[in-house]
């Protein structure tokens, strides 16, 4: 059965020492951040995922008028939220109206037109719609993410560091919360919350969401708290402060980050589901996944409605999703890089001018 | 304990959180001062809820004295009666999905392990992560939309035009192709047979109209058969066994003799005791012929011929389902359009017939299954196929090789059985996330489950028939936390409790 087969190695390769000996020399005299960043570096997909990624925030937070209190930086583009332009429906198909305008066919030639992504049916440019309801996704997920992070890490840390009793007690209030189906508590605060204004929705959803890390920190904490480097800080005079933030904690943020980037890779689905749902953000504001609700029945008629804020969430999502694995296997240690070909002749040509 | 906790939590924030009188109090009506009043009366809600929470708890607690009362919806209907009836709805959407899920998944990461690097390998890493990204109520739509109206709209004017022909072909191509992988020659010789496999496969249904009137038919379950005994055997215990791959060739061949009988006893007897009374004789007869076939070291035989059996008699009930389809789609309730967007059954569908009743579930439960297992598929993926990579390092491996263990034996005995004891864990926790996920599905397919029950207690803010799809909720997951400890304990002899 061929399914089993496996690559055999040549005998000469093992006989060279192999290929840990390939990787071991790349990483020879480079600190941990730098191994760190040049493997991560060599993730293709996670390096244009985060190129994607960055570039799409900027596009988006742009696109529309800021407000930051007082100062107002204008956005480039030439529609907001609030217009309601007149419904275009020349050349549209089948009868409808505001369809998108935007042009990919190399023979009809490229274009935006007025309105890119087509108008709702009252008549507001889409493109701005659906900039906003991003914007307001991405916030969601960056302070979902950050809350989130920020009550694990500490609680993770607490709980791992002190043991038994506070331990205990914390890791019970885990559970509890974890006990909680998610959606419907989340959509009972939604329902009230959501009133209130999108960011509390976010603080909300971000209390919710930090039990999975908190349990990670611990069990990195548990494991670290043993090693030989605590017990000599601790010989040195260091605070118990000191020691569970400035060693043991830098020793585990690898698993941190990676764990808070599936996070909101989690916190941009979940916060369009309730949206979806009704019970996340609510109607004068908009985000991605309310767009989607509003405009679930007219997919036969008007697609675009339906398409582009979809776009947008799954775009978002692969992106963190990516970045994440691309984290997780730049600072797992065990984790090597493939050997290619190119690389066992040059470690050959290298060991040859050394001889 | 956590029970008691977190269903005090939501009680009270929900308590909180939610205004029953709000719409009342808006109303210019004369008898809302009225209506206030009787439904402060009638929900206790002049109680402050940290103590009316412990009125509710009395209700759960007379559980121990049989005496269970949750306390009445809204609407004056009993939340025992409610969830007694969303729970099975539930239940049954989610299995199948989950069931569904965990073998392709497990099947797609083993294999992408197993080429670890390859153009397949890299395909499903990106296939997982797409996957992972799509919110469900977005493909739950889509499916909606193609899986349904299209398909529908395809069934009333069925042809398939040749463009589509070639370009499905071209995909399975691929796929087995780099399924398979090796040299490229291989690649390329895989690819034609499965491109032309494929399209003679295509061109058939299309001439013969299958799709209008499906069905297997005694001559493709004979092939069939064959060729699962095979593929089985070559699994479950290695071709070269010659005695296993008899076992197995002889359970297809009874399944195709058994073909027609089986025929008459499911057209006259048609419930499910008749099925399970022949799965039995079925699991008898894979005994019965393995016993014939070898005196020694039968466990291996007969697991071979009860898998087989076991397909080749899936393959007749499908035969039989399918049969009902053309009177199914005829049916005045479908009228011809028989892939259903909405709803756990049709109700207009009166019939007593077994098979028609059956189909009509099936069909209702395609499209948000097929949601769900797109959604969790993804995390299967990535699962098994990190633990077979992290297995596959292990010492033991490079030793079972090392004395000369076939590949096959060391991959289906050695690393399979260890990568299973992480997944088995998550396995409970992946279904009992899944019934939470399913609110989603649930409410775009209008299904009248758990999750539609819990939108609609949280639209009325009714604290009673929300708590009762809560408590519900966080009693899975508790036992369900306390099922996957107690699974990873009974197979893993490595794991003691502590003292």
């Amino acid at each position: 059965m061929n399914l089993f087969k496996r690559k055999e190695k040549a005998t000469g390769e093992i006989l060279a020492g192999g290929e840990s000996a390939i990787a071991n020399k790349e990483v020879e005299g480079l600190s941990q951040g730098q191994i760190v960043r040049r493997r991560f570096f060599r993730h293709r997909a996670a390096v244009g995922a985060l190129v994607v990624l960055t570039s799409l925030i900027i596009f988006v937070m742009t696109a529309l008028e800021t407000k930051i209190g007082p100062i107002r930086i204008p956005g480039w583009w030439k529609w907001t939220t609030e217009d309601i332009p007149a419904l275009r429906f020349e050349d549209c198909p089948g009868g409808t109206t505001g369809c998108p305008t935007l042009s990919l066919n190399p023979a009809g030639g490229f274009g935006l037109g007025t309105h890119p992504f087509g108008q709702d049916d009252i008549g507001r440019d889409y493109f701005a719609l659906t900039m906003n309801g991003a914007r307001r996704s991405l916030m969601i997920m960056f302070v979902i993410g950050a809350v989130a992070g920020f009550i694990g890490v500490v609680v993770g840390s607490i709980a791992g560091f002190y043991g038994k009793m506070v331990d205990a007690v914390l890791m019970r209030l885990v559970d509890f919360i974890q006990t909680v189906p998610t959606i419907i508590i989340a959509a009972v605060i939604g329902k009230a919350a959501g009133k209130v204004g999108p960011l509390y929705l976010a603080l909300f959803l971000g209390i919710l969401g930090w039990t999975g890390l908190a349990r990670l920190v611990r069990a990195q904490f548990l494991s670290l708290r043993e090693m030989e480097f605590v017990d000599a800080a601790r010989v040195a005079g260091a605070s118990n402060i000191r020691i569970a933030f400035k060693h043991i904690l830098p020793n585990a943020v690898g698993q941190i980050i990676v764990s808070i980037t599936l996070i909101m890779a989690g916190a941009i689905l979940t916060e369009t589901a309730l949206s979806y749902l009704g019970f996340g953000v609510v109607a004068p504001d908009v985000s991605l996944g309310l767009l989607i609700s509003q405009y679930e029945s007219s997919f036969t008629t008007r697609p675009w409605l339906f398409w582009w804020p979809g776009l947008f969430i799954i775009s978002i999502a692969l992106c963190v999703n990516f970045i994440g694995d691309g984290l997780r296997d730049a600072f797992d240690p065990r984790q090597r890089r493939r050997i290619t070909k190119k690389d066992r002749l040059q470690a050959k040509l290298q060991s040859k001018v050394g001889a | 304990m956590i029970l008691f906790g977190s269903s005090f939590m939501v009680y009270n924030l929900a308590a909180y959180a939610s205004d029953p009188l709000a719409e009342l109090r808006l109303s210019n009506d004369d008898s809302a001062q009225q209506q206030i009043a009787a439904l402060t009366r009638q929900l206790n809600l002049d109680t402050p809820p940290p103590i009316r929470y412990f009125l509710w708890l009395r209700g759960l607690l007379g559980l121990f004295v049989g005496n269970l009362n949750l306390g009445t919806t809204r609407d004056g209907l009993s939340v025992q009666s409610e969830l007694a009836y969303a729970i099975p709805v539930t239940i049954r959407l989610v299995l199948v999905a989950t069931i569904t899920a965990v073998l392709l998944g497990l099947a797609l990461g083993i294999i992408s392990a197993l080429r670890q690097y390859s153009r397949f390998d890299y395909g499903m890493t990106f296939l997982a992560f797409l996957l992972y990204s799509l919110p469900i109520f977005w493909v739950a739509v889509l499916l909606k939309e193609f899986m349904a109206i299209q398909f529908n709209n395809f069934l009333s004017e069925p042809n398939i035009p040749l463009r589509w022909m070639i370009i499905f072909s071209i995909f399975t191509g691929v796929f087995w192709g780099s399924l398979l992988g090796g040299e490229r020659r291989r690649f390329w010789t895989v690819f034609g047979g499965a491109f032309a496999t494929n399209f003679v496969i295509l061109w058939a249904i299309d001439f013969t109209d299958w799709y209008l009137n499906p069905g297997l038919g005694p001559i493709l379950i004979a092939l069939l058969s064959v060729g699962i005994a095979f593929g089985v055997t070559a699994i479950s215990s290695g071709i070269t066994d010659i005695k296993a791959r008899n076992a197995a060739l002889v359970m297809a061949g009874l399944a195709v003799v058994w073909y027609y009988p089986a025929q008459w006893i499911f057209d006259n007897y048609g419930s499910y005791l008749t099925v399970f009374v022949l799965l039995a004789v079925l699991i008898a007869t894979g005994v019965f012929v393995s016993r014939a076939f070898s005196k020694i070291d039968r466990g291996p035989i007969a697991r071979t011929a009860i898998i087989t059996g076991f397909i080749c008699g899936f393959l007749i009930l499908i035969d039989r389902i399918m049969q009902s389809w053309k009177e199914y789609s005829a049916t005045d309730a479908v009228n011809y359009r028989p892939v259903p967007t909405f709803g756990q059954r049709k109700d207009q569908l009166v019939t007593e017939d077994f098979w028609l009743n059956n189909l009509d579930i099936i069909m209702h439960l395609i499209l948000p299954t097929l949601a769900l297992i797109l959604i969790s598929l993804a995390g299967w993926i990535r699962y098994s196929r990190g633990a077979l990579l992290e297995v596959l390092n292990q010492d033991y491996i490079r030793t079972a090789r090392a004395k000369g263990l076939n590949e096959r034996v060391v991959i289906t005995r050695h690393a399979f059985r260890n990568m299973m004891l992480p997944l088995s864990s998550l396995f409970v926790g992946e279904f009992v996330g899944l019934v939470g996920g399913a609110v989603i599905t649930e409410r775009v397919f209008g299904w009248q489950g758990m999750g539609t029950l819990g939108i609609k207690a949280i639209n009325s803010y009714d604290l009673n028939l929300l708590m009762g799809v809560n408590l519900l909720l966080s009693f899975l997951v508790v036992t369900g936390n306390l099922l996957a400890d107690l699974l990873y304990s009974a197979l893993d002899p490595r794991i003691r409790l502590r003292k």
